[in-house]
């Protein structure tokens, strides 16, 4: 049996601020979910199932929302699944809301990703114990920061490359009227002299703590021909997990990250990312993670990537742009990060990201990660059918 | 990996299953500890080593763990190294379960490993339930989850659908059955008891406790190879309803109907069905809506009215049909889930053997 080709055919999302207190999280998905199917120019009646997914419920302190958000998403009488892989889940939910429609489940599935994460603290949600080990975190880059520490030794990359990549990311979310942070009198100067949170990690170079909500409507080739606008194509798509702490895990590029990537470009017949693939959504709450993900994708050899990023590659206008969106750095829902990446992938094969978009873009990565380095999905998303 | 085969759907089949013994508390063991022995037992029956397997899918409830990620430390117990395929639903097993089935319909994998656990000890449960209503009209009023079974209770017996006797004698039957289930929480003759929201008595209500389910799920030949008698799944659907009850007919479980439709369920009788009522009123709703005559035998594990840990009880009730369609006491049987506040979303499977 063949798999149906899955088309991304509507995105919505809404406009990612820090607190979205003129609607309630009904009303916030609601928003998101309108816009792709407006997009995709369908009604609810054209859904044949939702599938949701949010980090941590503790989040909005609502257990199991998807319950309760079953009417606002049009999904009464329908299948509704609700995934939570932890950062990774905006990914993740897009890839099991893909395989629906590819094994033939369904032909149109709505599948959305939001937080809303003014209902609480995200900060100390994320500040979580760890066994045997006195609680010394405070937040995701307490958590991380070692590991940016790690990478920064392994690869003799100066100090300096952080900074351009939040100095970049920053930029890029100007010209993104989605984007939580508008900073438009940023600089570089201002970013290396903001405070330092967690050592080597500055306050510029970390994510913001957002509300936003992301949807996207995908199907297959009957509903895409149907389109009212050119259909981002899956081209490939995987999830790979590894566990949280183990002796000889590589925290700086995790063999589940790798991995993943392997699966997508083998699925998608890419023998060299850097050449075969245009531009990169990837999942950077902390600046330096974009050289580190170059790695652990495969657009950089090992201790290479921070070179691309120093010599102006992943750039806007550069020869392999990251996060054109403006990124994790500039919009933070956190369980709707990951599909904000894949959303933004598909917008620039579609051609439809606006003043964010690259020229020509014909293949684009979106990648999630999530947990302690340990949860990965990627899709690549491409404007021609897989086999066509 | 699959050139070979003809056109069409493939068939899928759960080829094995384990599960805890349930007990009202597990202090001395983390969710880890209480998952591990039924990860290796359900592996051992198969022969598969982790590694072996194509997609993993879990779910658990941070609500019931009080800790955020609680499903990261699971992992450990699967043992993901080398990384493995994995996904996780903040839902019942029984919709990781759904997912895997999906996975596997791609041809993206031809064996599946699917788990779900949870402790309702460590909390409240009928407080930390409240948490799933609406978070702005409904769950400020922590309506909990027996007072809401109970309205749909008295919905029933006003329609005339059942009454006190009635559901006693559903709860009498399941505890009678379950003595021959060594994992049930709660077995034998035991009192009714007094009402805990009228007219739910306690032997109407749930056992609290801990518990974890696993099953293997596998395609074509793989499944025969695994397994001597496979429990296919013809079908398989899930469907949500409304969440206001104020808009819901609790006499009826439309949801359900429409999933066991989908499901094939009405195609051909079935010999058995696993229901996942946690209260007796609800094997009322179900049997209606599922349209079971009285030559169907429901819940002979004992039901959810025997062992309910909450997030792994309604995979457990696909398990158990699947065994008993691998030993070969059913040659057709339904496997129902739920999840929210009464009937909210329902799953409905159907399980076939081949002719003997």
């Amino acid at each position: 049996m063949s798999k149906e080709p899955v088309a991304v055919v509507g995105i919505g999302q809404t406009k990612h601020v820090a607190a979205r207190r003129d609607v309630s999280i009904a009303g916030l998905v609601r928003e998101a979910a309108r816009r792709a199917l407006d997009d995709a120019e369908l009604t609810w009646a054209d859904v044949d199932a939702v599938v949701i997914g949010k980090a941590p419920d503790f989040f909005e302190g609502v257990m199991m929302p998807e319950l309760y958000l079953a009417d606002a998403l049009g999904a009464a009488g329908k299948p509704m699944l609700r995934v939570h892989t932890a950062g990774s889940v905006g990914g993740s939910t897009a890839l099991v809301a893909a395989n629906l429609v590819a094994a033939r489940v369904h032909g149109t599935v709505l599948t959305l990703a939001f937080e809303k994460q003014s209902e609480s603290n995200a900060m100390w949600g994320l500040s979580l114990p760890i066994p045997f080990q006195q609680p010394l975190l405070a937040g995701a880059g307490g958590f991380f920061a070692p590991h940016v520490r790690a990478y920064m030794r392994r690869s003799g990359a100066p100090d300096t490359v952080g900074a351009l990549v939040a100095y970049k990311d920053r930029r890029n979310a100007l010209k993104n009227p989605y984007a939580h942070l508008h900073e438009h009198d940023i600089t570089l100067e201002k970013v290396q002299a903001s405070p330092m949170l967690w050592d080597p990690i500055r306050y510029s170079e970390t994510c913001p703590s957002s509300d936003g909500a992301c949807a996207m409507v995908l199907t297959g080739r009957a509903g895409a021909a149907r389109a009212p606008r050119p259909p981002a194509w899956v081209l490939g798509g995987a999830m790979r997990s590894e566990p949280t702490l183990f002796a000889g895990k590589d925290f700086v590029s995790p063999r589940a990250g790798r991995d993943c990537a392997a699966d997508v470009y083998r699925q998608a017949g890419i023998a060299d990312p850097r050449r075969d693939i245009d531009a990169v959504e990837m999942y950077v709450p902390f600046s330096w993670y974009e050289p580190m993900w170059l790695e652990n994708l495969g657009f950089a050899e090992p201790g290479e990537g921070w070179k691309l990023t120093e010599s102006g590659v992943t750039e806007l206008d550069g020869d392999l742009p990251v996060n054109m969106s403006g990124g994790v750095l500039s919009t933070n829902p956190i369980g709707a990060s990951g599909m904000i990446r894949f959303a933004e992938a598909a917008l620039q094969v579609r051609g439809q990201a606006g003043e964010h978009q690259v020229a020509g873009a014909r293949r684009v990565l979106g990648h999630a990660y999530g947990g302690g380095s340990q949860f990965f999905s990627v899709w690549l998303v491409g404007s021609e059918r897989p086999g066509s | 990996m699959t050139g070979q085969e003809p056109p069409g759907p493939r068939d899928v089949a759960v080829v094995a299953f384990a599960q805890s013994d349930h007990r009202r508390t597990t202090d001395e063991l983390s969710e880890v500890e209480m998952l591990m022995p039924v990860l290796h037992e359900v592996l051992r029956a198969t022969g598969l080593r982790t590694a072996d397997i194509g997609f993993t899918c879990s779910g658990s409830s941070d609500y019931l763990a009080g800790r955020a990620f609680s499903f990261t430390m699971a992992l450990d117990g699967v043992g993901a190294w080398p990384p493995i395929s994995e996904s996780h639903v903040e839902m019942d097993g029984a919709w990781a379960l759904y997912e895997a089935w999906t996975k596997l319909l791609t041809g993206d994998a031809d064996t599946a490993l699917v788990y779900s656990y949870g402790k309702s000890s460590p909390g409240p449960l009928r407080d930390v339930l409240t948490r799933q209503l609406d978070p702005y009209c409904l769950a400020p009023l922590w309506p909990d989850s027996v007072a809401l079974a109970a309205l749909q209770a008295q919905a029933l017996v006003d329609a005339g659908e059942t009454d006190e006797p009635a559901l006693a004698a559903i709860a009498a039957r399941s505890r009678r059955d379950a003595t021959a289930n060594p994992h049930a929480q709660l077995k034998g003759p035991l009192p009714h008891g007094d009402y805990v929201v009228r007219p739910l008595r306690t032997g109407d209500c749930p056992p609290i406790g801990d518990g974890a389910a696993a099953v293997i799920l596998a395609a074509g030949d793989r499944a025969r190879e695994l397994c001597e008698r496979p429990a296919w799944i013809r079908g398989i659907d899930h469907r949500i309803e409304a969440h206001a009850l104020g808009v819901r007919d609790l006499t009826d479980s439309p949801s359900t109907r429409l999933a066991a439709e989908k499901a094939g369920a009405f195609e051909r009788p079935v010999d058995t069905a696993e229901l996942h009522a946690p209260f007796t009123s609800q094997e009322v709703v179900l049997r209606k809506a599922l349209r079971l005559g009285d030559g169907v035998r429901v819940n002979p594990s004992g039901g959810p009215l025997a062992a309910h840990p909450v997030m792994a009880a309604g995979l457990i009730r696909i398990g158990e049909a699947a065994a008993l369609v691998h030993r070969g006491e059913s040659d057709r049987a339904l496997a129902h889930a739920t999840s929210g506040p009464c009937l909210q979303q329902n799953l409905v499977a159907v399980l076939e053997g081949e002719p003997r």
